[in-house]
């Protein structure tokens, strides 16, 4: 299949950078599955996976809150942080996960948006840590 | 004779014991300045691929976002970058007295982030309008704090509380030379609408002023923590050169204190010797 260049940055590095053929992310509208030829597009990310199809492979990863651009064949996603499965840090993860939802229930006033999104990240290394090979 | 050798010597010892603390400091700070520069290297591309989506998107459209109204400037906001330990040589005070020598006679336009112990201390003895300072970052700092302090600027502009935003922080140029610098973010320079035609045809997912409305924030952020990034570059960059000087200093001074010790026990001897000679001329 024809390739298409695929760039994911972060604030600490650039995580990923080659041809692939096809890549499926979760806008804030939905999975959106970005191909070859595609009408340039710019939309922000939702916290969750990515799915990177490359030479008949799937690999995937988790991002958090980012957004991606698509014009002309490069793709670029900026993202806060991105994580492959094997790099997920469980134990903080179920921590994280732990903490927030204490938060969530308790009657505190702690800034309940903040507690909520610390929890979807956490949910989601869970998850994508379980595509660990 | 005997006491000032004595003395001499002690100097020597003190000093050489100074060497070691400022020699050991200096190969700390070289590793860092070394593991910070590839965090430096790696931090680059994220700011520019923001820039680059930002004005992808501005050729493309035409908004009117909150974070692009210029307003009359009445009253503006620095944030100020630096270390929370001394020993840099003028890192600290360079950035410190920027500002201070631009605002030293008009401190009521000015409010102030600072970052770092050091310039929070500088400002707050001279009464200038702190608004919030952030201790224990500016070594290593994450792009979380970097989001909090943009958030805060952001808010404050949105509220119309300051009609400009602007981050001071030094420059890393190279191992050898940085610069003190003042960069406006808000309204910013840089994300006017450029002339030329639209790219092309793009979709904006739900909305281009959406997207923008995120974009612009990750831009403030990412400045910020570009900054951020830089300054604690070229802290521990500061730090080592000037540990370096130091540990050149006290070598030269070692060196020529052996030199005195040397004469002064040399004059010593051949005071003594002389004495017994003359001692034993006086027995003949």
């Amino acid at each position: 299949m024809a390739a298409i260049h695929l760039e994911i940055v972060t604030p600490d590095r650039l995580f990923f950078n080659e041809d692939i053929d096809s890549i499926i992310v979760r806008g804030i509208e939905g999975d959106l599955a970005i191909l070859k030829g595609r009408t340039p597009i710019v939309t922000p990310l939702k916290i969750g996976k990515i799915r990177i199809f490359q030479n008949g492979t799937e690999r995937v990863a988790s991002v958090t809150e980012g957004y991606v651009t698509a014009i002309e064949d490069n793709i670029t996603i900026v993202t806060d942080a991105a994580e492959w499965p094997e790099e997920i840090d469980i134990n903080r993860a179920e921590r994280a996960k732990k903490r927030a939802e204490e938060r969530l229930s308790g009657k505190s006033d702690m800034d309940l948006y903040r507690a909520e999104i610390a929890l979807k990240r956490s949910i989601n290394r869970l998850e994508t840590s379980k595509y660990k090979k | 004779m005997a006491q000032s050798t004595r003395e001499i010597k002690r100097r020597i010892k003190g000093i050489g014991s100074t060497r070691q603390i400022t020699k050991a400091m200096e190969l700390v700070s070289s590793t860092k300045v070394r593991k910070r520069r590839i965090k430096l290297e790696k931090t680059r591309p994220y700011y520019n691929t923001v820039l680059k989506s930002i004005k992808e998107v501005l050729k493309n459209v035409n908004i009117n976002h909150p974070l692009l109204q210029e307003r009359e400037v009445k009253k503006s906001l620095y944030i100020t970058i630096n270390a929370d330990r001394g020993l840099a040589g003028g890192y600290n005070s360079n950035i410190n007295r920027l500002i201070d020598n631009k605002f030293k006679n008009n401190k009521d336009s000015i409010s102030l982030i600072t970052v770092g112990t050091k310039s929070r201390d500088f400002f707050k003895g001279r009464n200038y309008n702190i608004l919030e300072s952030f201790v224990g970052i500016s070594e290593e700092p994450e792009f979380s704090d970097a989001r909090e302090i943009g958030k805060l600027a952001m808010d404050l502009y949105i509220k119309g509380e300051i009609d400009e935003i602007n981050v001071v922080f030094t420059e890393f140029v190279s191992t050898i030379s940085y610069k003190p610098q003042i960069i406006k973010l808000l309204p910013s320079e840089k994300i006017k609408k450029e002339e030329g035609k639209p790219s092309a045809i793009v979709d904006f997912e739900p909305s281009p002023e959406e997207v923008l409305e995120y974009l612009i924030p990750k831009y403030v952020e990412s400045s910020i923590y570009g900054a951020l990034i830089e300054a604690s570059t070229s802290e521990q960059s500061a730090r080592r050169s000037a540990m370096s000087a130091a540990t050149d200093n006290a070598n030269e001074i070692i060196d020529e204190l052996n030199m005195v010790y040397n004469r002064a026990r040399q004059s010593a001897i051949t005071m003594e010797l002389s004495e017994i000679v003359a001692g034993a001329e006086a027995l003949k």
